[in-house]
């Protein structure tokens, strides 16, 4: 049997529950990856991507030196001719060409994508980078893309934007709902403690759902609105609390404002309002508000579905809205917990991976906040807000930005209308990919850095719930790669000498260790978290001010950060793109359990033989109209563009929608999604796209693999047969 | 108030909460009872009696399911405990391939268990199933600690993929049919792999470097090792 030559103790680098994990290495290769039994959040559990699925890091395809393109006459979009280059020559070029576009168009024309995936540390650096040098604030990343909706609702009604409870008080709920959130397939581990909370102990759960996902097979109550109605069935739910005087008065008394006025605006928001709209009958919205609001511990949990829309603040607000009137916030087992997408999402936004924020949300355009970081970094510092993600592609649309550095992101993948993306990034005179694989962006890009991987680097992440645990280097970095930190601190360096400034706390770190003692003297909330404290604990949930506080599993105890909590009058209506005649179907986007955003990480492991090919969800009345059978071809169009997949039929999908998971370059769901965004929060409807369906034949250059049919191929079935 | 009962353990007396199991109430008194399907993370079921003790009735109690009572005398090395631990790994020797099994293999040792002892009666025979990209299934090595089975289920996956399928001897895991894994309810969460005591469930990486592979050629065996290298760089 084998024996490990090393274990290595690190944090899973997929989703943000942020599991423990034991890489097991025998001469530097990861064999075997374990969970231990005793160590939050996941207590001896992983998913399929965390234990089987890190095998990416020896991929032959990984970027082993600096590459610079040669081809860069025949456009962007040509396959990409890459030649070798020395560290020095490659960031040279692009210190030169920052500073080159910097100075001819202003700061403001470099737009910069921090990373999720990447370690606080590594974003910290960067952000000071682009802020510092660079003198602007575009810098953002795909939390944009993810949880802008909820983060804008959660900032205009308590003033914070991060899951208020933690992954532990789950076990103990009484009640809980759980809404545009996938939750087995996207946090698997979270799921497992939501099961048991109600196969053990009791608790029930209601889904607000439009598709058929497992959870619905542990829940009390499932109510399936229509795709985009998220907002009249909390609407009515907050309507029957009202009327049933379900409400807690004390808390509305001392720890809310604004309730009169929503109460007064809710007298049209019957359930027979709401069941005429959203579908869900009048009763099941009475017995959901009724559940919700007598539990004594009663949590809501969201992803996507509610926050990817052009209205996902607005459902956000009518959430809160609940929450607070019913007092379910600010205690154990309680709370309003956007379930966060990527490992370090939360910590990128945290290390002040945001056009308008520094660490721990401290406002760029607040004037002491500013003269903080101006005294101590010791330069001058843009008081305007930067772009947001989605207004960076528009940006460079229309040219008013013209060069862009993307750290671990793949915005082609990932930003809505595809074609738009890759004709808005075609016109930019810069792009530089600092990546461990050149995926979809980085073909376009002129530079590409090869960066480490979570498996070879140190720092820390930050998961979901708050908790910042560490990531340990285990095995040796491929070829020439480097980690992240260490690139951007080289490239701030290197700036710093053309321009002739020297930042006083520099870019001269040695370890990622030292750049979280200067983002622990940056931010009281991080100033009780250092790296030995985690090395005893495991990982402290901030804020935590102090090395004696215990760090905070729940927020908003005693009082909400902008005071008190905020009622918002929501109104029921969408901008989204309704299907019509020629587009009659609602195409929504997601994930599905074995992949992982654009599949950079997944495509390239061993998930990839359990979900090898994008499939399109169709409801079986659908299919049958259409003249479709499971595993055809067809051709799904929008407005924008168009994709061919096979199709997969399942009563998970509801009438009228379809579903496609966004992982696939060969058939990108974001190909045929809208740019419309939410006002206030700027994140693209990815759950609303009008399209249609055609049955077509395969296309031409398809690998001997698809011959299977498609139900052979992995573990693609119908989910719902199944569960 | 919990309800509290004494009871003693090896001569020393201790007092806990009603609903302690034997097992617990002996840790905390530091004294280390043997176990093999026993895990602390999961529901105990007194599978292998490995852990049985001695408390002075006709059977012996398994430690591990078995609660503190009032006025319990318990011996857990005596003459019979010993000889009782010895035979059932000296059986478990006999049909199952324990070679990656080290915790077994040391508690025979302890115990001076003869793996011989029962040679030539009848072996498990299972066929090894490599069904998935994920992990193998060699059920030679299985001991039927029902680990697996209750990861599975209620005390983590609430897959239900795996359950015991057979009688008897011929009591071993399976799935529902004798599908493979790839048609069942499992989502390849793995927590059967690892909380497995033998190598019965290892990791496919695992297995292949055993087997001498080279990484590189582990890594060129799935379709996700080779997508995406000519293409790249």
């Amino acid at each position: 049997m084998m024996k490990a030559d090393q274990v290595v103790k690190t944090t899973c680098p997929y989703c943000g529950v942020g599991c423990q994990m034991n890489l097991n290495l025998k001469d530097g290769y990861i064999y075997r990856v374990d969970a231990p039994f005793d160590v939050a959040p996941n207590y001896g559990m992983l998913c399929v991507k965390g234990r089987f699925g890190t095998d990416y890091v020896k991929h032959p395809g990984r970027v082993k030196t600096p590459l610079i393109r040669m081809n860069r006459s025949e456009g962007r979009s040509a396959k990409p001719e890459w030649r070798e280059a020395t560290w020095d020559e490659a960031l040279d070029l692009v210190a030169d060409e920052m500073i080159r576009i910097a100075k001819t168009y202003g700061g403001d024309s470099i737009a910069s994508y921090a990373s999720a995936k990447a370690t606080n540390e590594d974003n910290y650096v960067f952000q000071k980078l682009i802020r510092g040098l660079i003198g602007t604030n575009n810098v953002d990343h795909c939390a944009r893309l993810c949880h802008a909706g909820s983060v804008t609702g959660l900032q205009l009604s308590i003033g914070s934007s991060a899951m208020s409870n933690s992954i532990a008080e789950m076990e103990d709920l009484e009640a809980f709902i759980i809404t545009g959130s996938n939750t087995t397939e996207t946090h698997p581990v979270i799921a497992n403690f939501l099961k048991r909370s109600i196969r053990r102990n009791g608790a029930k759960l209601i889904v607000v759902d439009p598709r058929r996902i497992e959870m619905t097979d542990f829940a009390t109550l499932w109510l399936r609105q229509k795709p985009g109605t998220d907002v009249a069935v909390f609407q009515a739910m907050a309507h029957v609390i009202v009327k049933e005087k379900l409400y807690d008065d004390e808390f509305i008394a001392n720890r809310t404002e604004g309730f009169k006025d929503y109460l007064e605006s809710l007298e049209q928001y019957t359930p027979e309002w709401a069941e005429n709209i959203s579908g869900v009958p009048a009763d099941s919205i009475r017995e959901a508000a009724r559940i919700y609001a007598k539990a004594g511990r009663a949590a809501i949990y969201w992803g996507m579905g509610i926050s990817q829309s052009t209205h996902g603040t607005d459902n956000t607000l009518s959430l809160v809205n609940l929450a607070l009137m019913c007092g379910h916030v600010g205690k154990a087992g309680t709370g309003l917990n956007p379930l966060r997408g990527q490992n370090n999402v939360q910590g990128c936004s945290d290390s002040g991976g945001l056009p308008n924020v520094f660490t721990a949300y401290q406002r760029v355009d607040a004037p002491d906040v500013k003269a903080k970081f101006e005294d101590h970094w010791g330069v001058n510092l843009n008081p305007m807000p930067g772009l947001t993600a989605t207004e960076m592609v528009s940006g460079a649309y229309h040219k008013s930005v013209r060069g862009m550095f993307v750290m671990g992101e793949n915005p082609i993948m990932s930003e809505p209308n595809q074609a738009h993306t890759q004709k808005a990034l075609e016109k930019l005179e810069l792009i530089v990919c600092q990546d461990i694989f050149i995926n979809e962006t980085g073909d376009m890009a002129d530079v590409i850095l090869p960066a480490t991987s979570f498996a070879e680097k140190d720092g820390t992440f930050t998961n979901t719930d708050r908790r910042v645990q560490r990531c340990r280097a285990a095995v040796k970095p491929v070829g020439q790669s480097r980690p992240d930190w260490e690139i951007i601190s080289d490239l701030g360096r290197r700036i710093e000498k053309r321009l002739g400034i020297k930042m006083s706390t520099g870019f001269d770190y040695q370890s990622p260790e030292e750049i979280w003692e200067e983002m622990r003297l940056m931010t009281p909330e991080f100033w009780g978290i250092d790296y030995a404290r985690i090395e005893r604990e495991g990982g402290v949930h901030w804020p935590c001010p102090s090395f004696d506080h215990p760090g905070t599993p729940f927020l908003f105890a005693d009082t909400f950060p902008r005071g008190k909590g905020r009622f918002w009058e929501v109104d029921y209506g969408t901008d989204s793109e309704q299907p019509d005649e020629e587009y009659p179907f609602n195409l929504s986007t997601g994930r599905v359990l074995y992949h992982w955003s654009g599949s950079t990480m997944t495509g390239r492991s061993s998930l990839e033989d359990a979900y090898p090919e994008a499939t399109c969800e169709i409801h079986p009345d659908d299919a049958e109209e259409l003249g479709l059978e499971v595993g055809d071809w067809v051709k799904v169009s929008s407005r924008r563009g168009s994709v061919k997949l096979r199709i997969l039929i399942t009563g998970r999908s509801p009438r009228g929608t379809i579903f496609i998971p966004f992982h696939f370059a060969e058939a990108a769901a974001n190909a045929l999604t809208l740019d419309k965004v939410d006002t206030k929060a700027k994140i693209p409807d990815y759950k609303n796209s009008a399209v249609k369906i055609e049955k077509t034949s395969p296309p031409d250059d398809l690998d001997d693999d698809y011959n299977l049919p498609l139900i052979e191929r992995g573990v693609i079935k119908d989910p719902v047969q199944i569960h | 108030m919990t309800e509290k009962v004494t009871l003693s353990i090896d001569g020393q007396e201790i007092t806990v909460p009603r609903g302690t199991s034997l097992l617990e109430a002996a840790a905390e008194l530091g004294i280390d009872i043997p176990v093999v399907c026993y895990h602390p993370h999961l529901s105990a079921n007194g599978l292998c009696r490995v852990c049985s003790v001695d408390g002075g009735m006709r059977v012996q109690l398994a430690a591990c399911v078995t609660d503190c009572q009032e006025g319990m005398k318990i011996q857990t090395q005596s003459e019979n405990v010993r000889i009782g631990r010895r035979t059932i790994l000296e059986l478990l020797a006999s049909t199952v391939d324990l070679a990656e099994a080290p915790e077994v293999l040391q508690l025979m040792e302890e115990y001076g268990a003869d793996g011989g002892r029962f040679l030539g009666g009848k072996q498990r025979e299972s066929p090894v199933y490599d069904d998935n990209p994920f992990y193998i299934r060699d059920y030679n090595q299985c001991i039927n600690c029902w680990r697996c089975v209750q990861v599975c289920a209620d005390d983590a996956q609430f897959a239900f993929a795996l359950n015991f399928d057979g009688r008897g001897f011929e009591t071993k895991i399976g799935t529902f049919m004798g599908d493979g894994m790839m048609t069942t309810t499992c989502v390849f969460c793995g927590q059967c792999v690892g909380v497995c005591p033998t190598g019965a469930l290892k990791p496919k990486r695992q297995a292949l470097l055993e087997q001498g592979i080279d990484p590189d050629d582990i890594s060129k065996q799935t379709r996700g090792g080779i997508r995406n290298i000519s293409k790249k760089t």
